[in-house]
């Protein structure tokens, strides 16, 4: 009891400096919080991903589409139990210097899609409205927001890689099912894009960017995989099937240098609250030099002195490190409201708080392992000489 | 009357410790700071180096890379005819009608997958991109499916070594050469006879030409020519280099927000950690100061002084920190580029501006995280100063 109260006296001792000290880690926690963040928003496709779900797609590269006649036979295959198809169509919205005009424009067949997608959650009247025009489309809650999109509006986007003009009508915004959802896409009928490209672009009709495949049993899907990617081996489109998390992981894995650079600076942030901390603690320690020597002389051990050292670091690193985390929230529902198309799902993880916690807790033991033994070792003698 | 120099000099020496730690923390945020200018900065100059200046690449207007554009060879002809495009010694135009895929290959280190850039390019493509030269082994002959790569792929990329086969487009294709690109973009990508990979990859158009002009200067008059012949008209030219530092902004400007977004939020931590040594150091000098007051020194010669002594301890911080980036200029990665969708080996790239732009941060970083504590020194009444020991 004695020594806490001493260690909250002597925190306050030098207020100003004990407040700049928590503020310091308060900043750093939050600034690990928030790269860490990054780092698991980065592949949040990866967890989202179903368990159930697998990808169909070009053995060669993702850009090179397989026949439609695929469906049917990927149908037969024993084991699946429904197959979806889409196809990315990229495209320009006004302005492509402006990342918020960037956004995931994908065909796909309306029934089939958001049937091995429950996570996207329509209302079953604008999903009605939708299946009926040929150049209506949904989208996300999330670009809605951002882009203003209301029910029937025109989205108007120049083509790239169908080239041409398009024109889509909003009708119908979807939700997602829980917080982990992309809801930034938009989708639209794949049916228009074929019937398109069948007029104005001979030869580029019938074909599609990847299929979706629902399997029922997970157990399944080695022998899914093999089945389908055996089916098509010689012929002019081989394919690749992967589970949907394989899939996502594998653009994930294209940008590990950036992922890795930021886990790199993440532990800089550890060093940085490090160092402010033991500033603070090492000159707390040297100028209660004196101090300590009294309290030896009085009959107090090693253990109290650690105590004294050692419980001052961790008081400032653990409020710093709840001001800190307390930040993070704020700070990541900020960045993800500038930038909403940036990262399609921007949560603070729980694994998140766990490590910023044991870093605080960690940098809070360091800085004072070197005061501490200082004063531990050092004879009453000369502490009771020093002058500071 | 200023106080000399030396004074703060040997006070920073006689607290080592606590200033070897604050400047310690300016150093790892300067070393951030730069190093995130560098990275940027790497990718932008790796980009526009991949172009030249009397190039013009044609594209499919509103096509923002090659992989999406498309040029149809009737209309590739009618551009081959222009009378502004250089000519070789044969009398051909110095002109590659190219195509442009992706495939994926398999990471030496990892074994993940990574995107592949596929260029198909005419005979004219060495004239026509004089930086590029082959190291190892030997051009690919027209009509043959043999192909050449970058040496930054063969670095990192399974089965790329000369003689080795690679599985794309309904063949195999052999390596025979490798070659170097002053480190540009190109030394990413695979190149092979255009007119053996179109029809193994089943596409009957072009993605883009790209051209080089007699004269760098007749650009807009080509530009306006070919755009409005009618045959050509759903075309769009650009210079080379403006199209190439096109696709690195979208990643060289990802970089540079997130890096800045970080950087602004450490170097308030290490303005604290400055503040905390320069007010712990007016503190313990109490009756220096005093001293210095009774000298005669004024308050602003003390204010200076301290000033002066936060803003070397970061200026010290601040070189610490490029000199450790500067380090880094050694290092190459390779990612995923999200203007092109594939790879692109790059490295940390120093500009005289980043270590400019490093120092002035650093002594903004001394002069904010030592003026408060040089205000508090500069205010104390002599007497009261004196007697505080």
């Amino acid at each position: 009891m004695f020594i806490i109260k001493l260690v909250l006296k002597n925190s306050v001792r030098h207020k100003l400096r004990t407040f700049l000290t928590i503020l310091g880690v308060a900043i750093a926690v939050m600034s690990f919080g928030f790269m860490r963040t990054i780092v698991t928003a980065w592949s949040a496709g990866v967890q989202s991903s179903s368990e159930n779900r697998m990808i169909t797609r070009q053995a060669v590269s993702f850009i090179f589409p397989l026949p439609y006649s695929c469906l049917q036979q990927i149908q037969q295959i024993p084991g699946v139990t429904e197959v979806s198809y889409a196809n990315w169509f990229g495209g320009v919205y006004k302005d492509a210097a402006d990342w918020k005009n960037f956004f995931p424009r994908i065909a796909i067949d309306p029934e089939t899609y958001l049937s091995v997608y429950p996570e996207f959650i329509l209302p079953a009247d604008q999903f009605a409205e939708f299946k009926k025009e040929r150049n209506a489309c949904i989208v996300g809650e999330k670009l809605a927001r951002e882009h203003a999109f209301k029910l029937g509006d025109l989205i108007p986007i120049e083509g790239d890689i169908y080239p041409g003009r398009w024109e889509f009508v909003v009708r119908g915004i979807y939700r997602g099912k829980d917080q982990s959802t992309d809801e930034t896409q938009m989708f639209f009928h794949w049916d228009y894009l074929n019937e398109r490209m069948h007029v104005e672009s001979p030869g580029r009709e019938g074909l599609v960017g990847w299929y979706i495949l629902s399997v029922h049993n997970a157990a399944d899907m080695p022998r899914v995989a093999k089945a389908v990617d055996d089916r098509y081996q010689n012929s002019r489109s081989a394919t690749k099937t992967e589970t949907e998390r394989e899939f996502q992981q594998s653009f994930v894995s294209m940008s590990s240098a950036i992922i890795n650079s930021l886990e790199v600076v993440s532990y800089v942030i550890i060093g940085i609250i490090l160092l402010v901390l033991a500033n603070t603690i090492v000159m707390a320690a040297r100028e209660r030099t004196k101090e300590y020597a009294v309290l030896k002389t009085l009959g107090f051990s090693a253990r109290h002195i650690v105590g004294l050292i050692a419980g001052e670091s961790m008081f400032i690193a653990s409020t710093g490190c709840v001001i800190g985390l307390g930040l993070t929230f704020p700070m990541a529902i900020g960045f993800a409201k500038a930038f909403p198309t940036f990262f399609p799902v921007f949560n603070v993880e729980t694994i998140t708080i766990i490590l910023a916690v044991a870093v605080a807790l960690f940098a809070g033991v360091v800085a004072a392992l070197f005061p501490a033994t200082r004063a531990v070792r050092m004879k009453i003698v000369d502490g009771l000489r020093s002058i500071d | 009357m200023k106080i000399p120099l030396s004074y703060t000099w040997r006070s920073l020496w006689a607290r080592r410790l606590t200033t070897s730690l604050t400047l310690g923390g300016i150093a790892l945020v300067v070393f951030v700071f730069a190093a995130v200018l560098m990275l940027s900065h790497g990718v932008e100059q790796t980009m526009i180096d991949t172009g030249s200046d009397d190039n013009v690449i044609v594209l499919r207007r509103s096509a923002n890379s090659e992989l999406v554009s498309q040029i149809d060879r009737d209309a590739a002809n009618m551009i081959g005819t222009n009378p502004a495009i250089a000519t070789a010694r044969d009398g051909k135009p110095v002109m590659s009608t190219e195509v442009m895929v992706i495939i994926n290959l398999r990471k030496k280190e990892t074994n993940d997958m990574g995107n592949i850039s596929v260029r198909g390019v005419s005979p004219e493509a060495l004239a026509l991109r004089p930086q590029v030269k082959i190291v190892e082994g030997q051009m690919f002959r027209s009509g043959s499916h043999e192909i050449i790569l970058g040496s930054s792929l063969a670095k990192r990329f399974q089965g790329t070594g000369i003689g080795e086969q690679i599985r794309f487009g309904d063949a195999l294709w052999t390596v025979v050469g490798h070659f170097e690109a002053a480190g540009n973009g190109f030394e990413s990508e695979i190149w092979g006879d255009v007119e053996q990979l179109m029809p193994a990859f089943g596409r009957p158009v072009f993605s883009s030409v790209t051209l080089k002009l007699r004269n760098a200067a007749d650009y807009e008059a080509v530009k306006k020519q070919i755009e409005s012949d009618p045959r050509t008209q759903y075309t769009e030219l650009k210079r080379e280099k403006v199209y190439y530092s096109e696709q690195s902004k979208l990643m060289s400007d990802f970089i540079k927000i997130l890096g800045l977004v970080v950087t602004i939020i450490f170097s308030v931590g290490a303005v604290i950690g400055a503040m905390i040594t320069m007010y712990a150091a007016v503190a313990n000098r109490t009756v220096e100061i005093g001293t210095l007051r009774a000298l005669g020194f004024q308050r602003r010669s003390i204010l200076g002084a301290f000033l002066v002594e936060s803003v070397f301890l970061a200026v010290i911080g601040g070189g610490t920190g490029v000199a450790l980036a500067a380090l880094l200029s050694f290092v190459r990665i390779s990612t995923v580029n999200f203007g092109t969708f594939s790879e692109l080996a790059f490295g940390f790239t120093l500009s005289p501006s980043i270590v400019v732009s490093a120092m002035i941060f650093s002594t903004l970083m001394g002069i904010t995280g030592g003026f408060l504590p040089a205000v508090r020194a500069s205010r104390m009444n002599i007497l009261t100063a004196l007697r505080s020991a």
